[in-house]
């Protein structure tokens, strides 16, 4: 079983460094995260507060936007690309179980993704931490970041799976995908914010709002990371919320995993029922 | 194994119905395949060949009738252990190379990959071993499908038209693989449209049409079955052309030549009345019927019953 499961995340891996997902997907992290580190902290300089601190709140939010495209690029294509080419056809016709296939491609993505991750925001933190800003504390909530956002990433990857065993196309699956990135991660936010807006002192705000931004994994995501910081007096904007939760933020990080686990289990129920 | 084991067919097919929102893909169905046995399977596009291949790897259910592979209930663990498929059309992953394809799939089957890799070279790709899928050409990616249908040794290979789009080389390198297989004892059951090429090699000839299956038997009883005409053709000078159509027994005439059916039994006397005319005939022409004819004889008369 776990030599099967191996086979199809190794073949996963294999196939993201041969057309380059993974140096593109390293590269455009890298790129983000040097920027902001570079540019957004200059101005936090004199607040007296380690930089790499600054830098690591901007990183969340830059996960938030990227890390669920970049893993709902890689999964939207898992299931309906395969019935497409032909392949799950044959890979499926041997001694391989539907669920091993789905967790071999989601343990092959989930490695693709994290070493993105690692090299892409590695590169940054080491780059501060040889240029003196950064202290070891600051090291660990680097540490934190880049496992919290490979939980996201799980969160997405699992979402893009159920869509492509939804659909029979993978362009079908790859407007779902965008879709849905611009919904949870996008206009979510907006949204919430628009009713909070509206009305900034019923029953919403007090609530449904906590909650609404504990079900939606982008927002818990940017929750944790930014309330385990500390970081929100400085940061600002919606992570001052934080302070002001009815619930303790690890609780956020329950609801990322819960909603990976769910997510999986739904895609897993889903490629049982497909007729390749 | 077991005596019973041995002699059971390897895969029965027994009174196996599909429906697709009211259409009939599969309708009361039912053969069985023996260890060794080259088997092909005939039908227009639409007949119900791919639907029948997906019922028999348990990809699809069946709504009435019976599947058993090897004993076991298609697309069990067992029945895949033993089976292998090559579908109708696969991409590849094309950033892989032939070699990196045919080890990921002997893992799945677990075996383990040097001894599935000779097998490149048994379908000639040992020299491209080593470059990418999308570089290949189209007869080259078929025969590493194939290499993967025989990682493991199988018991049963079922092949969706394994040579359409092959060039007539590529495709006796096929059926020189499929022969060779079956020798082993393997039963490989494929389906085709190109019909002439499959009349020495194989043994047995299933004919489906509108997901009904018309025929079952060997070519050579099928032909006798359809009693199709033996078709001459005999050239003259224009002048003598009456005379030759009349001591022939009539028929048609076109200009030089006259043509005229006979059944098999009468092919030689026909032939004897041919050469009695002596210096009249210029040439003779005789067409038997091939699998074609005999292949559009009963999926036509099938058409006319439905």
């Amino acid at each position: 079983m776990f030599s099967r499961i191996l086979t199809v995340a190794g073949q996963e891996i294999r196939i993201g460094i041969r057309n380059r997902w993974i140096l593109l997907a390293a590269m455009i992290l890298a790129v983000f995260s040097l920027a902001l580190a570079l540019l957004g902290s200059a101005p936090a300089g004199t607040l007296g507060v380690d930089r790499l601190t600054i830098t690591i709140a901007s990183l969340a939010s830059l996960s938030v936007y990227l890390v669920p495209l970049i893993a709902l690029l890689l999964a939207f294509d898992a299931i309906c690309g395969e019935i497409e080419r032909g392949t799950l056809l044959m890979t499926l016709s041997c001694p391989i179980s539907r669920v091993e296939f789905l967790i071999g491609k989601a343990v092959g993505h989930t490695l693709v993704l994290a070493f993105a991750l690692v090299v892409g925001y590695g590169l940054t933190a080491g780059l501060l931490v040889a240029a003196g800003f950064g202290s070891l504390s600051g090291l660990a909530d680097f540490a934190r970041l880049i496992a919290t956002s490979i939980l996201l990433g799980v969160c997405f990857l699992a979402t893009g799976y159920v869509l492509s065993s939804l659909t029979r196309q993978s362009r079908t699956a790859a407007a779902a995908s965008v879709a849905v990135w611009l919904m949870l991660v996008v206009l979510y936010d907006l949204a919430l914010l628009g009713a909070l807006v509206a009305n900034p002192s019923g029953v919403f705000a007090s609530d449904v709002f906590p909650y609404a931004i504990l079900l939606n994994p982008a927002d818990a995501f940017r929750l944790f990371n930014l309330a385990a910081l500390g970081a929100s007096d400085l940061v600002g904007g919606m992570a001052g919320v934080a302070d002001t939760l009815p619930f303790d933020p690890l609780l956020a990080l329950g609801s990322l995993a819960a909603f990976a686990g769910l997510a999986m289990a739904g895609s897993a129920l889903l490629i049982k029922r497909i007729a390749p | 194994m077991t005596e019973t084991s041995l002699s059971a067919p390897t895969l029965r097919v027994d009174g196996v119905c599909k429906t697709f929102s009211g259409h009939k893909a599969v309708d009361d169905v039912s053969f069985s395949l023996n260890a060794g046995e080259r088997v092909a399977m005939l039908g227009h596009n639409g007949a119900g060949k791919t639907t029948l291949f997906k019922i028999v790897l348990g990809f699809l259910k069946r709504d009435h009738g019976d599947v058993a592979v090897m004993g076991a209930a298609p697309g069990s663990h067992d029945a895949r252990v033993g089976t292998a498929y090559l579908p109708e059309s696969v991409a590849f992953p094309a950033s892989l190379t032939g070699k990196e394809v045919l080890t990921f799939y002997a893992r799945l089957k677990g075996e383990s990959p040097a001894r599935a890799l000779p097998l490149l070279e048994r379908v000639g790709l040992a020299e491209a071993a080593k470059r990418r899928v999308g570089t290949y050409s189209k007869g080259m990616r078929q025969r590493l499908g194939l290499a993967q249908a025989l990682v493991g040794r199988p018991r049963l290979i079922l092949l969706d038209e394994p040579t359409t789009g092959l060039d007539p080389i590529s495709r006796q390198t096929v059926y020189e693989l499929i022969g060779e297989i079956a020798g082993q004892g393997t039963t490989v059951l494929l389906s085709s449209h190109a019909l002439t090429e499959l009349e020495a090699r194989t043994d047995r000839i299933l004919i489906l049409s509108k997901g009904r299956l018309v025929a079952d038997d060997v070519l050579s009883r099928l032909r006798a079955q359809a009693g199709l005409p033996i078709r001459l053709k005999v050239w003259t000078r224009p002048e003598d052309l009456a005379h030759v159509s009349e001591s022939l027994g009539g028929g048609q005439m076109n200009g030089r030549s006259v043509e005229f059916n006979c059944n098999a039994d009468d092919k030689v006397k026909a032939l004897s009345a041919i050469s009695a005319l002596g210096n009249l005939v210029e040439d003779v022409d005789v067409h038997a019927p091939s699998l074609d004819d005999v292949y559009r004889y009963f999926s036509s008369t099938a058409g006319k019953e439905a």
